[in-house]
């Protein structure tokens, strides 16, 4: 196992971002095709190919789809809504698919549109991906010229349209009801489900909620069959991911890999390994929301059920690698102010408890914490979990207190030795983070009245 | 749409593509915003709420929960340093301090000539490519702390 090229396949080649030569490598003969055949036998092959969401929460996408109620059924319209709206830190894969492969991409919108018998689909495009919007928008110039989007797909009888709508830099947009809202032209806060947008939805109707490179596996389940895609991969992790490598390794970049491949295979052999000789100290696999695995566990395999095994998830495919220059409580405190940042704030447990996660974790750098304070950081993470509407409290408590458990006595040392044991060395002292920065900023701009 | 077209005709004409006008307020958000020198003014919330038949304040209010909206000036350019984790462990913050120095900026602030706006920003998106620097909506990826002179004079120089 290792590299495996299917959604990128022939994309080193080829400029696929040009529809003519993404026909000449079999492009939308898979729409084509999909539109020849009943819809339910489309859904049916995406249940054969048990393919879970690759955004980060890994539901299978063909059950999903199955929620929705069926066209003739439904007195209200039904949506499309793709997540675009990459933004779990360490994550850039969906980038890489928009702007290599974005005809790959529209074909499965176009298909999965079809299939749930949509008539209006919408891209939500993070806000900041401004090179990525200009791609989608001109491969969707091109499929609408071609006619495989618009009035009478194909000669099918059937319409689509596709708006681009663009996000404007926030992270909780990519978690669905946040989205939705956030469509919906008011700030992105998530919503308590159910119901569930399969049911209500986008304007209160039946939405199927998919990410970018979920769709773009559609064409090629399509092509090969649900049971042929199906035996890629390993048990309930079928098919390939691209994974996004960074952090303290050579080659950092994105790799499409079978499911199971080993994070020393990832790291290791196509990575280059950790750079300046230095040691591998752990591995965040799937995004910062994530738990934290140490280098003894480096051999891993990329899977769902394996990194559950091993106490974490596989999240976005996202794998940060950390070397031993990093001190883990900046690392932790780096981690509680992204998410302090991007809390919605209608959540006490998360919008309170990411702040609270901060100004300990502070205390804890720089020496000033006791003993109880570090039970009080876990138990902050304790009462953030599972008590939020959406994911982003877990995503904050996860991660943090995963990094107390698995590095606890470097923990324990700031507080024995009064500060951090890194001194100036680790390789995140002193970063600045966005709250930092508004902070600072709000200080500077209140005016303290000077006696006379 | 012609340059010559009003910004509440081009808001009428963005919001058409959604079922409901209110879907349209981002979009109309972006386009007030470049029409006013890359922030919103308080007027910019009374154009975009007459657009789309909602009052300023709603206006705000959604402007304000997103991170690429400004309420208040900003540079006639903008560079934004990613220091979220996979960026920060490839030395993000000595490129953000290389860029504070030559700007004679912290970040958050604008040049003194107004210039020039430096602020970090949470992850880009291009974290194999760290450091990630976003210089007026393009991404320059990797930025080492010895580009960072470059990128500078470019600014200065360009348009």
């Amino acid at each position: 196992m290792a590299l495996r090229k299917l959604l990128l396949a022939h994309a080193d080649e080829r400029d696929l971002t040009k529809l003519a030569e993404y026909e000449t490598v079999g492009g939308y003969e898979s729409l084509r095709r999909a539109l020849g055949m009943e819809r339910q036998a489309v859904l049916d092959e995406l249940l054969a190919a048990d393919v879970r969401g690759r955004g980060g929460a890994g539901f299978p996408m063909g059950r999903k789809a199955s929620f929705l109620p069926k066209p003739e059924d439904s007195s209200k319209r039904i949506y499309l809504v793709v997540n675009a709206d990459e933004s779990e830190p360490g994550t850039f894969k969906d980038r890489e698919i928009m702007l290599r492969v974005p005809h790959l991409f529209l074909e499965g919108v176009f298909i999965a549109a079809n299939t749930i018998g949509s008539n209006l689909a919408f891209i939500y495009l993070r806000g900041e991906y401004l090179r990525e919007y200009e791609v989608v928008v001109a491969a969707l110039e091109e499929a609408r010229e071609a006619g495989y989007v618009g009035k009478d797909v194909l000669g099918s009888g059937w319409d689509l349209a596709v708006v681009v709508h663009r996000g404007a830099g926030a992270y909780i947009c990519g978690e669905e009801t946040g989205l939705l809202e956030s469509l919906e032209g008011r700030r992105g806060q998530p919503r308590t489900k159910p119901p569930f947008p399969a049911i209500s939805g986008l304007y209160a109707s039946p939405t199927l909620i998919n990410n970018v490179e979920t769709l773009a596996t559609v064409p090629k389940i399509v092509q090969m069959g649900g049971e042929a895609y199906a035996r890629l991969g390993v048990e309930h992790s079928a098919g390939t991911r691209v994974f996004s490598l960074s952090g303290n390794v050579v080659n950092g970049g994105n790799y499409e890999l079978e499911l199971g491949t080993s994070l020393r295979e990832l790291i290791y052999d196509l990575g280059g390994g950790i750079p300046d000789g230095r040691e591998l100290k752990a591995i965040i696999p799937g995004g910062s929301s994530v738990p934290v695995l140490t280098a003894a566990e480096v051999d891993t395999p990329l899977d769902f059920d394996s990194m559950a095994a091993a106490g974490t998830m596989l999240g976005s495919g996202a794998v940060i690698v950390i070397d031993d220059r990093c001190c883990m409580v900046q690392l932790g405190l780096r981690v509680a102010q992204f998410y302090m940042h991007e809390s919605c704030g209608k959540c006490t447990p998360c919008r309170e408890g990411t702040r609270w996660m901060v100004q300990l974790l502070h205390k804890i750098e720089e020496g000033d914490a006791t003993q109880g304070e570090l039970d009080v950081l876990l138990d902050v993470c304790d009462r953030i979990l599972g008590n939020c509407l959406c994911p982003l409290g877990d995503a904050a408590a996860m991660p943090v207190a995963s990094y107390v458990a698995r590095f606890r006595e470097e923990y324990q040392r700031h507080i024995d030795e009064g500060g951090c044991p890194f001194g100036d060395e680790s390789s995140l002292k002193g970063v600045l983070a966005p709250v930092d920065q508004h902070h600072a900023r709000l200080r500077a701009e209140i005016e303290v009245p000077t006696g006379p | 749409m012609s340059a010559a077209s009003t910004l509440y005709d081009r808001i009428r004409e963005v919001a058409a593509q959604y079922p409901e006008s209110r879907s349209a307020v981002l979009p109309a958000l972006r386009l007030a915003q470049e029409e006013n020198g890359g922030w919103l003014p308080p007027e910019a919330f009374r154009e975009v709420g007459d657009a789309l038949e909602l009052t300023p304040a709603y206006c705000k209010a959604v402007a304000s929960f997103y991170d690429m909206f400004h309420l208040a000036p900003v540079g006639r350019h903008m560079v934004e340093v990613c220091t979220n984790v996979s960026c920060a462990l490839v030395g993000a913050q000595q490129v953000l301090e290389a860029f504070e120095r030559e700007l004679d900026a912290q970040a958050g602030e604008t040049t003194a000539d107004g210039e020039i706006t430096l602020r970090t920003v949470e992850c880009a998106g291009g974290c194999g490519w760290g450091t990630v620097v976003v210089v007026d909506h393009r991404y320059r990826e990797p930025v080492q702390p010895a580009d960072v002179p470059g990128i500078v004079r470019e600014l200065r120089s360009g348009a």
